[in-house]
C-alpha cells in the first residue's frame, strides 16, 4: 500500500504546527521521520490516524483522496499506530489490549476470549513478537508492552505501521532488537514511517528519509548522509554542543549517598543500593534511559522520596530522612525534570513563582503577611539577570515559553546560595537558544563552588557539561567514566553491560571520587 | 549482575523488578490486625461477658409453607466463641497477613461473627428473648433493594469514567414520576416505565452537562440532586398536595409470588415472594456482572473508564459510551425510585428518598466498582438498617443507641476509602474530563 | 485583559440568573391551577392561558422581592422586616459558602459542611446552656466552640486525606451521615434534650450566650451577620495577603509544585480543612445563638449544600460568596412570603438556585443559549482535580 500526505496544513491558534507538509510512504519501505521535539512530527501523525483534522491538504491511499475523522476511519485504511507513550489499559491483559476495538464475539456480544488469545499467539508468532497473552500490561516491561502495541496494529491488518518516537523509553539492545523487527515487517511488505529524532537510528534502519523543521519539510536524505548533514538539514544550523567550561577544581565532598535503596508503593525496587559522592566545584552527570531510576534518585536526594535504606550526607551531616524544606534550607537547589508539574505552579504570576519555597523567608514576609513590594522587586530584579522574556513579572507563568520557564525555575533556584545543584533534563522542551543559556548557568554554578548534579538522557549534554559520568540501569550503578567515553560505552552501560577492561567504578566501589579519572 | 552476550540476553521477564513487602503494605496489615482484634475483643468482652441470663432463640419463619426449627444457643457462650473466631484471625493477620484479595472473605467472616454474637446478646436480657430471622433479612432485601438498583447505577457510570453523585436526585426523580405516571395513566406498569424513563433522563443531563459542557462531575451531581430536591418537592406542593386524587394517588405494587419456589423454607419468602422491581434488581444484578466483564460492550466501557484515550486510538467512541451507560446507569437509580414510592408505600412524599443514594454511592465505593460488591455492600447496609428497627423491640441487657447502628456503614466506608480494609482503587479515568 | 474576563464573568452570572428565573417562571405558571384551568379550553382562546400565566408569574415575582427587599403595605420598623429576613437567611449561607470556597481554593472539594454545621451548632448549644459565665465571655466561648466543633469535623477529613489519601468528596459525604446520627442520638440524651423529653430539642441556651440583635426586638437580624462579613474580610486577607494564603493557594494549584517547594503539603491540606470547618462550625453556632436558640434535628436546614452553591456562584472569591450568600439568602426570605400571598412553594427557590449554578458551570451552555461572544469566563470547579483518586 502506498500512503502519500499532500499540503498538510495544520494550525492550533496562531501556530502553524505543519505547514504543507507533503509525504509519499512507497510499499515495504521504511521511511524515517527526522525532527527535532517540538517540529511537528506527531500532529503530523495525529491528521494521519485521524486524531486531528487537517485544516489544508488531502491524505491519498495507494492514489484515492480518503478523510479519517477518527481512528477507526485510519485503521479500516489499514494505518496502524504506535504511539510514544503507549496507548495501553494498565489493567487489561496483553489479549484484552490487542483485541481491544476489534473484539471476537459469540452470539449477544459475549467475548470470544479463547479465539481471542489463540489470534494473539498467531500473530505475535508469525512476526517474532513475543509477547505473555494472559499477564496485565501493568506488569510487562516496557519493551514487552511495545510489542503488544505493535501486535495490536499488525492483528488489524495494518499496512503501513506508524512508530512514534519508539525508541524514547529503550535501552540500546532493545532498540537494535525493534530495529530487527522493522526490517522484517518492511520486508514483508508492511510500510513503516518511523517518527525519531535520533540520528544513529536513522541511518541504521531507514530506507529514505525526510526532514521536517518548525512544521515544514526541509529536505529529504538518504541513510548514507552524514550524521553532521542530517543534524543540519534537522536543526538549520551548524550545531556543534560545545559547553566553554574550565577544567574542573574540586573541592571537599558535599553530597555522599551511601546504598539507598527506594521502593514504591507495590513494593517495586527502584533504586538499590546506589552510592555516589559529589564535590564542590564539579558536575556529576547521571546518564541512563528514561526510567532506570534517575527520577527517584533526584527526588530522594532533594528529599522528596524517602529511603527504605542507606544513608544521605551534605557536607558530612547525615541528611537522611530530611525534609524537602529541610534541605532547601541547607542550600540544595532542584530542578525538576518536569518543570510545569514540579517546578512551576502555572497559574501563578512569575514573581510568585519566583518566590515559591521563599514565601515565608524573612525577606518576603513581615509577620504572617506576604511582603508584596519585595515580592515585587524581587522579580523584576531575577527577569533582568536572567533575561526572561515577558511583558510582565505579573503574567502567570504558564503563558511564557519552555525556555523562559526554565529559566524562572532556574532564576529562583540560583537566588539563594547553593552547596548542592540538583538538575534533571534542564534542556528538555527548551528553544536552542535558551539552552546555552541554561548550560552557561549550571557551569557558573559549578565555578562557584556548588556541586552539581546533572540528570540527562540527551548523551551530547551529559557529555558536554559533565567531569564525571554515572550510568543508571534498572536502579543500579552500572558504571562509571568520564567525559570522554565513547557514545558506545555510554550506550553498553545504559544497556546493563560493563564494557570490556574498562576501569569503570562498580556499583559499591563508586565512593572512589577521582575526578581525572578518565574511562580505561 | 553478569554482562548479557547478546541482545537476546537482555531479559524478556514479564515483571520488571524484584519485589519487597512495601512500608505501606505493613502498615496497613498491622491496622487492620488491630482493628480485627479490636472486633474480636468487644465481641469477647461485650457481647459475650456483658450478655444476661437468657439463652438466645434464632427462628425461621416468614410465613414460608415449608418450616425450619428453631435453633436455640447459649446467650454467653456463643458470642464468647465467635468472638475467639475473630481473635484469631485478627492475630494471624498480624503475624502473617492475609492475601489482599481475600480481603472479602475475612471481613465477611468478621462480620458475620459479629452480628451474630452481637444478636444473641440482644437477646440475652431476660429467657425466652427470640428474633426471627427470615424476618430481619427479608426486612433486610426490602431496604437494600433500592440501595442495590442505585449502587448499580453508580457502578455502571464510573466504570465508564463518570462519576455518579445525583444517584440520590435521579431516585428522587424516579419515585416522584413513579407516582405521578402510574396515577395519570391509571397504571402501576406506565408509573415504573415512567420512574425509570424519568431516572434516565436526569442521566442525561448528567451526560450533557458532565461530557459536552465538562462540568466537574462532583459539582454537577451535587447540582442536580439540589435540582431534583427542589423541583420534586415544589412539584409535590403545588401539584400533588393540591390535589391529591388526580396525581398522587398510584396504589401499590403487590407481591407476585413465584409458584414452588416461593414456599421454600427461608428463601421462599425472602426472594420469591416479592414484587416486580425486586425481580427487575435480580435480574440487572447478573447482566451488569456478565455484561461488564464477559461482553464486548463491558470490556469497552472498562476501557473507557480506564484510559479513554487508549480506547479512542482503537476507534471506540468514548463519548458515546459513556453517554449510554450514564443513561442507563440513570434508568436504574430511577427504577430504584420507583421501588420507594409505587413499589412499597404507593405515594410520593418529600425527600423520600433521604440519602439512600449517597448510602447507595458509599456501598459502590465499598463494593470495589464491580456488580457483585456493590450488591454485597448494600446488603449489608440494609442488615444494618434492618437490624437498627429491630434492637428497639429486643430485651438486651443494656440499651443500645440505633443511632449508632446507623452510622456503621457511614464509618465502614471511611474505613475502606482510607485503606484499612484492603485496598479499593477507582477507574482511572473516573471524573476525568475528556478529551 | 483582566477586565474583559470579568465582564465575560459578569455577563454569564448575569444570564444565568435570569435564565433560571425564566425556567421558574413557567414552572409557576404550570403550578397555577388557573392557568392549568384556562389550558384546558387552549385551543379555544389560547391567550387567556397566557393572561392567567403572566398573572401567576407577576404575583409570585413580586412578592418574592416583596419579601426579600421591601414592602410597601409595611411602614415603621416593620419595613424593615424583609431586609432583616434576607441578612438572617444570608448569615449561614456566607459563613458556610466561605468555608467551601476557602477548601476549594487549595484544591478540596468540601461536601461535608453539612456535617461541620452540626458539629458547631451542637458544641455551642452545649457551652451555651451547661456552662454558666459571664455575659460577652459566655457569647465568645460558646462561639469558640462552635469553631471548634467544626474545626475538628473538618480537621479529621484533611487528616484522612493527608495521611491515608481517602478523597475527601467521599469522607465528607460520609462524616455528613455520621454528624445527623450523632445528632439524633444527642437529642434522645438526657443532659442534652429539653426535659420532659418529649421532642427532639435541646436545652435552650442562656441569654448571656445569645448573640444580640441589631435592629431591636422585633427584628432578627443579628451580630452573626457581622462576625459572617468579618470572616469574609479575613478569609479575603489570608488568600491575598498572607504567606500561609500563599502557600495553601499553591497547595490548590499544584500540589507537586508546592511539595518540592517545600511546603507541607498534607499539613497544609489540614490546615484548610480545618479552617473550613470551622468557619462552618461558626455558622452553626451562629445559628442557634443568634436564631434557634436551642438544636432541633433540622438545625442545619440545607445550608451545607446550599453553600456549594454560593461558593460556585461567588467564583471562591470571599466578596463573591457575600453578593452570591446575600442573593441566595434574599431568595429564601422573598420565597416564605412569596408561599404565603400567592401558593407558590418555596421549593422554587432550590429549584431557581440549583439552575443558576448549572447555568453558571457550565459558561458554554450560556453562551450558546445567549449567543454571548466566547469571553474568559471558566467553568467554575475547573481548579479542581476530578476523579477519586489523586
Amino acid at each position: 500500500m502506498e500512503l502519500e500526505l499532500r499540503g498538510i496544513t495544520k494550525r492550533f491558534g496562531a501556530l502553524v504546527a505543519n505547514d504543507a507538509i507533503d509525504l509519499v510512504v512507497r510499499e515495504g519501505e521504511i521511511h524515517a521521520l527526522l525532527g527535532e521535539n517540538g517540529a511537528g512530527k506527531s500532529t503530523l501523525m495525529n491528521v494521519l490516524y485521524g486524531l486531528h483534522a487537517p485544516d489544508e491538504g488531502e491524505i491519498l491511499v495507494d492514489g484515492r483522496p480518503v478523510t479519517f475523522s477518527s481512528p477507526g476511519d485510519a485503521m479500516d485504511a489499514g494505518i496502524g499506530m504506535v504511539h510514544q507513550h503507549f496507548m495501553l489499559v494498565p489493567t487489561f491483559t496483553a489479549t484484552e489490549n490487542i483485541v481491544l476495538g476489534s473484539e471476537l464475539v459469540r452470539g449477544g456480544g459475549l467475548l470470544d476470549r479463547r479465539r481471542a488469545r489463540q489470534r494473539v499467539v498467531e500473530t505475535s508468532e508469525r512476526f517474532g513478537l513475543a509477547v505473555p497473552p494472559d499477564a496485565l500490561v501493568a506488569d510487562l516491561a516496557v519493551g514487552v508492552q511495545q510489542r503488544v502495541e505493535i501486535v495490536k496494529a499488525l492483528l488489524r491488518q495494518a499496512q503501513v505501521l506508524v512508530l512514534d518516537e519508539p525508541t524514547a523509553v529503550l535501552t540500546p539492545a532493545e532498540t537494535d532488537d525493534l530495529m530487527r523487527v522493522m526490517r522484517e515487517l518492511a520486508d514483508a511488505g508492511t510500510s513503516i514511517v518511523f517518527i525519531t529524532h535520533k540520528l544513529r537510528e536513522v541511518r541504521a534502519v531507514a530506507d529514505r528519509i525526510t526532514v521536517i523543521r518548525r512544521g515544514r519539510v526541509v529536505g529529504e536524505a538518504s541513510p548514507s548522509s552524514s550524521s553532521e548533514e542530517l543534524a543540519a538539514l534537522m536543526v538549520g544550523r551548524d550545531v556543534r554542543l560545545t559547553v566553554h567550561k574550565a577544567p574542573a577544581t574540586p573541592g571537599d565532598v558535599v553530597l555522599d549517598v551511601e546504598g539507598i535503596r527506594v521502593t514504591d508503593g507495590a513494593g517495586t525496587v527502584l533504586l538499590d543500593d546506589v552510592s555516589l559522592t559529589v564535590r564542590a566545584g564539579e558536575v556529576l552527570a547521571v546518564a541512563g534511559v528514561d526510567g532506570n531510576g534517575q527520577t527517584e534518585l533526584t527526588r530522594a536526594v532533594v528529599g522528596l522520596q524517602a529511603v527504605d535504606a542507606g544513608r544521605l550526607s551534605l557536607s558530612g551531616e547525615d541528611v537522611t530522612g530530611e525534609g524537602v524544606a529541610g534541605l532547601l534550607a541547607r542550600g540544595v537547589g532542584y530542578v525538576p525534570e518536569d518543570r510545569l508539574h514540579d517546578g512551576l505552579v502555572g497559574s501563578f504570576s512569575i514573581a510568585e513563582n519566583l518566590v515559591l519555597d521563599l514565601s515565608s523567608s524573612p525577606e518576603f514576609s513581615s509577620g504572617p503577611a506576604l511582603d508584596r513590594a519585595a515580592v515585587a522587586r524581587n522579580a523584576e530584579a531575577r527577569v533582568a539577570e536572567f533575561d526572561i522574556r515577558t511583558s510582565s513579572p505579573q503574567a502567570a507563568v504558564s503563558t511564557l515559553s519552555g525556555g523562559n520557564q526554565q529559566k524562572v525555575v532556574l532564576a529562583r533556584e540560583m537566588s539563594r546560595p547553593l552547596k548542592l545543584l540538583v538538575v534533571a533534563q534542564p534542556t528538555r522542551g527548551v528553544d536552542v537558544g535558551s539552552q546555552e543559556f541554561v548550560h552557561q548557568r549550571i557551569v557558573a554554578e559549578r565555578d562557584r563552588g556548588a556541586a552539581v548534579v546533572l540528570v540527562s538522557t540527551e548523551l551530547d549534554e551529559v557529555r558536554a557539561l559533565a567531569d564525571r559520568i554515572v550510568v543508571l540501569y534498572r536502579g543500579r550503578i552500572a558504571g562509571e567514566v568520564g567525559p570522554g567515553a565513547t557514545q558506545e560505552e555510554l550506550g553498553l552501560l545504559m544497556a546493563g553491560a560493563r564494557p570490556s577492561g574498562a576501569a569503570a567504578a562498580s556499583a559499591t566501589a563508586s565512593t572512589a571520587t577521582d575526578p581525572e579519572r578518565d574511562s580505561a | 549482575m553478569s554482562a548479557p552476550t547478546s541482545p537476546a540476553a537482555v531479559p524478556d521477564a514479564v515483571v520488571v523488578h524484584a519485589r519487597v513487602e512495601p512500608t505501606a503494605g505493613l502498615r496497613r496489615r498491622v491496622v487492620t490486625g488491630l482493628l480485627l482484634v479490636a472486633v474480636g475483643l468487644v465481641t469477647v468482652l461485650g457481647w459475650g461477658l456483658g450478655s444476661g441470663p437468657g439463652d438466645a432463640t434464632f427462628r425461621f419463619g416468614g410465613g414460608a409453607a415449608i418450616r425450619l426449627p428453631d435453633l436455640t444457643v447459649p446467650g454467653t457462650a456463643t458470642p464468647v466463641l465467635l468472638g475467639a473466631v475473630v481473635l484469631a484471625l485478627g492475630a494471624f493477620q498480624l503475624v502473617r497477613g492475609f492475601r489482599l484479595r481475600r480481603t472479602p472473605v475475612v471481613v465477611g467472616v468478621t462480620l458475620a461473627c459479629f452480628v451474630v454474637a452481637f444478636l444473641a446478646w440482644a437477646m440475652s436480657g431476660r429467657a425466652g428473648g427470640s428474633i426471627d430471622v427470615v424476618q430481619l433479612l427479608q426486612s433486610t432485601v426490602f431496604l437494600a433493594t433500592p440501595l442495590v438498583l442505585g449502587a448499580l447505577a453508580g457502578v455502571l457510570g464510573e466504570r465508564s469514567g463518570v462519576v455518579n453523585v445525583a444517584i440520590e436526585g435521579q431516585m428522587l426523580t424516579g419515585a416522584f414520576a413513579g407516582a405521578l405516571v402510574a396515577t395519570l395513566a391509571g397504571s402501576l406498569g406506565a408509573g415504573v416505565v415512567g420512574a425509570v424513563l424519568a431516572g434516565a433522563a436526569v442521566g442525561w443531563l448528567l451526560a450533557v452537562f458532565a461530557l459536552r459542557y465538562q462540568v466537574n462531575q462532583v459539582i454537577l451531581g451535587v447540582v442536580l440532586n439540589a435540582a431534583a430536591l427542589g423541583f420534586t418537592g415544589w412539584a409535590y406542593k403545588a401539584l400533588m398536595q393540591a390535589d391529591t386524587e388526580r396525581f398522587n394517588s398510584p396504589g401499590v405494587l403487590q407481591p407476585l409470588p413465584i409458584p414452588l419456589l416461593s414456599d421454600l423454607p427461608v428463601v421462599g419468602p425472602l426472594l420469591f415472594s416479592a414484587n416486580v422491581v425486586v425481580y427487575l434488581m435480580y435480574v440487572l444484578v447478573v447482566a451488569l456482572q456478565v455484561v461488564l466483564f464477559r461482553t464486548r460492550w463491558g470490556l469497552r466501557t472498562r476501557a473507557v473508564g480506564e484510559h479513554p484515550k487508549a480506547a479512542a486510538t482503537v476507534g471506540i467512541p468514548v463519548l458515546r459510551v459513556r453517554y449510554v451507560n450514564v443513561v442507563v446507569a440513570g434508568g436504574m437509580a430511577g427504577l430504584a425510585g420507583a421501588y420507594l414510592s409505587i413499589g412499597t408505600i404507593g405515594p410520593f412524599t418529600e425527600n423520600m428518598s433521604a440519602g439512600k443514594g449517597f448510602i447507595a454511592l458509599a456501598a459502590v465505593i465499598f463494593g470495589r466498582w464491580s456488580p457483585k460488591g456493590a450488591v454485597a455492600a448494600s446488603l449489608l447496609f440494609g442488615f444494618f438498617a434492618a437490624l437498627q428497627t429491630l434492637v428497639g423491640i429486643l430485651p438486651t441487657p443494656a440499651a443500645v443507641p440505633s443511632s449508632f447502628l446507623a452510622m456503621l456503614p457511614y464509618l465502614a466506608t471511611i474505613l475502606a476509602v482510607a485503606g484499612f480494609v484492603g485496598r479499593v482503587r477507582a477507574p482511572a479515568a473516573s471524573g476525568e474530563v475528556y478529551p | 485583559m483582566r477586565r474583559l474576563r470579568w465582564g465575560g464573568t459578569w455577563l454569564v452570572t448575569v444570564f444565568a440568573v435570569v435564565g433560571a428565573l425564566v425556567v421558574g417562571a413557567v414552572l409557576i405558571a404550570v403550578g397555577d391551577a388557573r392557568t392549568r384551568d384556562a389550558a384546558t379550553y387552549f385551543f379555544s382562546y389560547p391567550w387567556d392561558t397566557f393572561t392567567e400565566a403572566g398573572y401567576a408569574v407577576r404575583d409570585a415575582y413580586a412578592a418574592l422581592l416583596q419579601g426579600a427587599l421591601f414592602n410597601p403595605a409595611l411602614s415603621g420598623t416593620a419595613a424593615l422586616g424583609p431586609i432583616s429576613e434576607t441578612l438572617v437567611n444570608a448569615t449561614p449561607l456566607i459563613l458556610t459558602g466561605l468555608a467551601v470556597a476557602l477548601a476549594f481554593r487549595v484544591g478540596l472539594f468540601n461536601i461535608g459542611a453539612q456535617g461541620q454545621i452540626i458539629l458547631g451548632a451542637v458544641v455551642a448549644a452545649y457551652v451555651g446552656f451547661a456552662w454558666d459565665l459571664p455575659a460577652g465571655l459566655h457569647l465568645l466561648v460558646a462561639l469558640l466552640g462552635g469553631v471548634l466543633g467544626g474545626t475538628l469535623w473538618g480537621g479529621l477529613v484533611g487528616w484522612l486525606k493527608a495521611r491515608t489519601g481517602a478523597h475527601e468528596v467521599i469522607t465528607t459525604i460520609m462524616l455528613n451521615y455520621v454528624a445527623v446520627n450523632l445528632l439524633t442520638f444527642l437529642l434522645g440524651l438526657q443532659g442534652f434534650q429539653r426535659p420532659p423529653y418529649g421532642q427532639a430539642i435541646s436545652e435552650a441556651v442562656a441569654p448571656s450566650a445569645r448573640l444580640p440583635l441589631l435592629l431591636g426586638p422585633s427584628l432578627r437580624v443579628h451580630l452573626g451577620l457581622l462576625v459572617a462579613l468579618a470572616a469574609a474580610v479575613g478569609v479575603w486577607w489570608l488568600f491575598t495577603r498572607s504567606t500561609l494564603g500563599f502557600r495553601l493557594r499553591a497547595v490548590g494549584a499544584n500540589p507537586d509544585a508546592a511539595r518540592t517547594a517545600g511546603m507541607a503539603v498534607g499539613r497544609l491540606q489540614v490546615v484548610a480543612m480545618a479552617a473550613a470547618g470551622g468557619l462552618a462550625g461558626l455558622a452553626g453556632a451562629s445559628q442557634v445563638l443568634g436564631v434557634t436558640g436551642s438544636v432541633t434535628g433540622s438545625v442545619a436546614g440545607t445550608v451545607g449544600f446550599d453553600a456549594i452553591t454560593v461558593a460556585l456562584l461567588g467564583r471562591n472569591n470571599p466578596y463573591g460568596v457575600v453578593a452570591a450568600g446575600l442573593l441566595f439568602g434574599g431568595m429564601r426570605a422573598g420565597s416564605v412570603q412569596m408561599q404565603s400571598a400567592t401558593g407558590v412553594p418555596v421549593d422554587l427557590v432550590g429549584v431557581l438556585q440549583a439552575l443558576v449554578v448549572l447555568f453558571i458551570a457550565a459558561p458554554a451552555l450560556v453562551r450558546a443559549v445567549f449567543r454571548l461572544k466566547p469571553g474568559g469566563a471558566r467553568a467554575v470547579g475547573s481548579e479542581l482535580s476530578a476523579g477519586w483518586t489523586r
